[in-house]
Order: structure tokens, then C-alpha cells, then sequence
């Protein structure tokens, strides 16, 4: 039975679309058969974050209105095996997206995948709605900001209320936060929320800190999801959230800036 | 921390402890409103306006409240009278 994990968070500019690409790609890299959905009808990006941004002919709304199969559409990566992606439609609108045709698709992905994972477009309309409704597990991406944690928790509410599990009084969506751009040298200067402040306020349980990292910058210019940078620091910390959500229990990573010497603490330079 | 920092005043709390400070408020009562059903706020204005009708009071001097236990909900109105 496929598992359909929604990547969302509510705000924009928060890291999702960068960890769906991620996750996606440690998925299948552990051996499961993944396919990446793009819901962000009108404003596709997964494709560039992925690299395979020339190779897409048709796309989510054409298999939903029946103009094109699923094998015709579905991308296969080419670095990855077992990756697959569905492009949003660069051309329609959030619209084209119904609940019935999301519906009829991921049934026939679930015949053939082990994790369908969807990266939500920010907001809380249709296109996030339609990308969570069907969801057996959740990643909140969260920024340690104020903004991005009550746009997050907005969120928390919706799964809780609006998804198919919340609908049919099924059990609940598994909620996992994931929390990106940490910088640790900031929260020990007392400028950013800890990972503690978030859990506290979130009150779900941590699947993840990805530290900011300049890696990230770098992989999206490459088109090269970031956690094939096994050299990087956000690369690895991708890759235990990746563990962590097939169920292995790995110590956080990246939570402390590396100690300073005995005069960078005495005169508090950088 | 610098050597320099030991000597400023340990009084005002950091530009984190004021945002998880905001948040927990906001967040706490967001997630009241969550709770209560779409049509309650229109009924709240609705019933202010007939209390207004009869006796000259302010908008915050009634409270409108939903509490539900495990079987009833119990729909709470105060209203603070003038003298």
C-alpha cells in the first residue's frame, strides 16, 4: 500500500518545494519507488529543483482531464532510479484541480509506487487543499519565524479538519515538523527561535533540523536536489529526516554552531 | 557571548524569547476560534445588536462564548449592564 506523504507549510519561501525534492530523492535512493507531485498548478517549480525542467511534455492536469496517461506524463529521473515526477500545469489555474481527478490519479500511483509524496503550493486554497486532502503523513516545514510557525500552525488545524482522514474519522494524518534555515549561531545569540521554542508551540513531534546552508543555493542553480550533496551539511541532515520517517531513531544533527576559540569568545567576533 | 556582554544588563529578554512569547499568545487564540463553529461570530454580532436594541452598552461589555463537553455544548452570553 503506497503512502502519500504532503509536504506543506502554509507560507511561502519556506523550504518545501527544495524538501520534497529532497526527500523524494532519499526515498527512492533507500529502494522505494517514489513519484514526486508538483500541486503548484500555475507556478510549477519542482521540475527546476529536480532538473528535468526540458523534459516535461504533459503534465498533472492533463492526466486528470484525461489528455494524456500517467506513463506519458510521470518524468523518470534520470540520476535516481525509482524517482519519478508529475509537473504541475504551467498554463491553468488552481481550478483545474478537483478533488475527484486528484483522487482517480493517486489510486492509480498507488497500483504501482511505495511513497506518492506531494509538494504543496503555499497558501491555503484550493491547490494546498486538494495536496493534503489525501495524505497519510504530513511534513510542516517551518522557518524558526514568527510568521512561518503560525502559518504552520493554521495548517496543523486544516489537516486536522479538512483531509480525507480528518473527514472519515479515520486515524488522524501523521503530523512531522521539519524545521529549515536553522542557524544555530543566531539562536544561541538569543536572535532565533530554538528548535524547543517551535516544538513547544507546534507540539508535534520533530522529524527534522536542516541547518541554512549555502548548499541549498547552489543545488537549486544545478537543478541537483540537495541531498546528493553528501558533503553538505543540509544534504546529511535531509538524509536522517529521511531515516527517521522510514522509522530509525537518529540523534539530531546541526543544532549547535561550532565552538569558538578562546579569543573569538573573549572579544565576541564572528 | 563576548566578555564585554557580562557587563550589560541582564533585564530585557531576547529578540527569540519575545517572538515564542507572541507566538504562544496568537497561536493559543487562533486555535480557540478554530474550535468554534463558522456561524458563531455572526451570531455574536447579531445578538450584541438586539442586546443594543433595548439598553445602551458597548461592544466589549458582552461576551459570547461556546464551550462544549464530552454530549452538550454550553452557549455562554454576559453582559455587563451600565448603572
Amino acid at each position: 500500500m503506497a503512502k502519500i506523504i504532503v509536504v506543506t507549510s502554509g507560507k511561502g519561501g519556506v523550504g518545501k518545494t527544495t524538501t520534497s525534492a529532497a526527500i523524494g530523492t532519499g526515498l527512492a535512493l533507500s529502494g522505494f519507488k517514489t513519484v514526486v507531485i508538483d500541486f503548484d498548478v500555475g507556478l510549477r517549480n519542482l521540475d527546476l529543483i529536480m532538473g528535468c525542467e526540458r523534459r516535461v511534455v504533459y503534465d498533472f492536469v492533463n492526466v486528470i482531464k484525461q489528455e494524456a496517461t500517467l506513463n506519458q506524463a510521470l518524468i523518470k529521473d534520470k540520476r535516481t532510479d525509482n524517482l519519478f515526477i508529475l509537473p504541475a500545469s504551467q498554463t491553468r489555474d488552481k481550478d483545474a484541480l478537483t478533488q475527484e481527478g486528484v483522487g482517480i490519479v493517486l489510486d492509480e500511483l498507488a497500483e504501482t509506487f511505495d511513497y506518492i509524496i506531494c509538494d504543496s503550493p503555499a497558501g491555503i486554497e484550493k491547490g494546498a487543499q486538494m495536496a493534503l486532502y489525501f495524505a497519510d503523513v504530513a511534513i510542516v516545514t517551518t522557518n524558526p519565524e514568527v510568521s512561518s510557525v503560525r502559518d504552520s500552525d493554521r495548517i496543523l488545524g486544516i489537516l486536522q479538519s479538512k483531509s480525507r482522514r480528518a473527514e472519515k474519522a479515520d486515524e488522524p494524518v501523521q503530523e512531522h515538523l521539519l524545521l529549515t534555515r536553522y542557524n544555530p549561531a543566531r539562536v544561541d545569540a538569543g536572535e532565533m527561535l530554538s528548535v524547543s521554542d517551535v516544538e513547544d508551540i507546534l507540539a508535534i513531534p520533530l522529524l527534522g533540523v536542516i541547518p541554512e546552508s549555502e548548499a541549498v543555493l547552489k543545488a537549486s542553480n544545478s537543478g541537483t536536489p540537495v541531498i546528493l550533496d553528501n558533503a553538505s551539511d543540509a544534504g546529511q541532515a535531509y538524509d536522517d529526516a529521511v531515516q527517521r520517517l522510514l522509522g530509525k531513531e537518529l540523534e539530531h544533527r546541526f543544532l549547535h554552531a561550532p565552538k569558538k576559540g578562546f579569543f573569538q569568545r573573549f572579544l565576541g567576533g564572528k | 557571548m563576548s566578555f564585554f556582554d557580562y557587563f550589560r544588563s541582564k533585564a530585557q529578554p531576547t529578540s527569540a524569547e519575545l517572538a515564542k512569547e507572541r507566538l504562544q499568545i496568537i497561536v493559543a487564540h487562533e486555535r480557540g476560534a478554530r474550535a468554534n463553529p463558522d456561524y458563531l461570530p455572526q451570531m455574536q454580532q447579531e445578538i450584541i445588536a438586539v442586546i443594543k436594541k433595548y439598553i445602551a452598552i458597548d461592544q466589549d461589555q458582552v461576551s459570547v462564548q461556546l464551550d462544549s463537553n464530552d454530549d452538550c455544548s454550553v452557549l455562554e452570553v454576559n453582559v455587563t449592564l451600565p448603572d
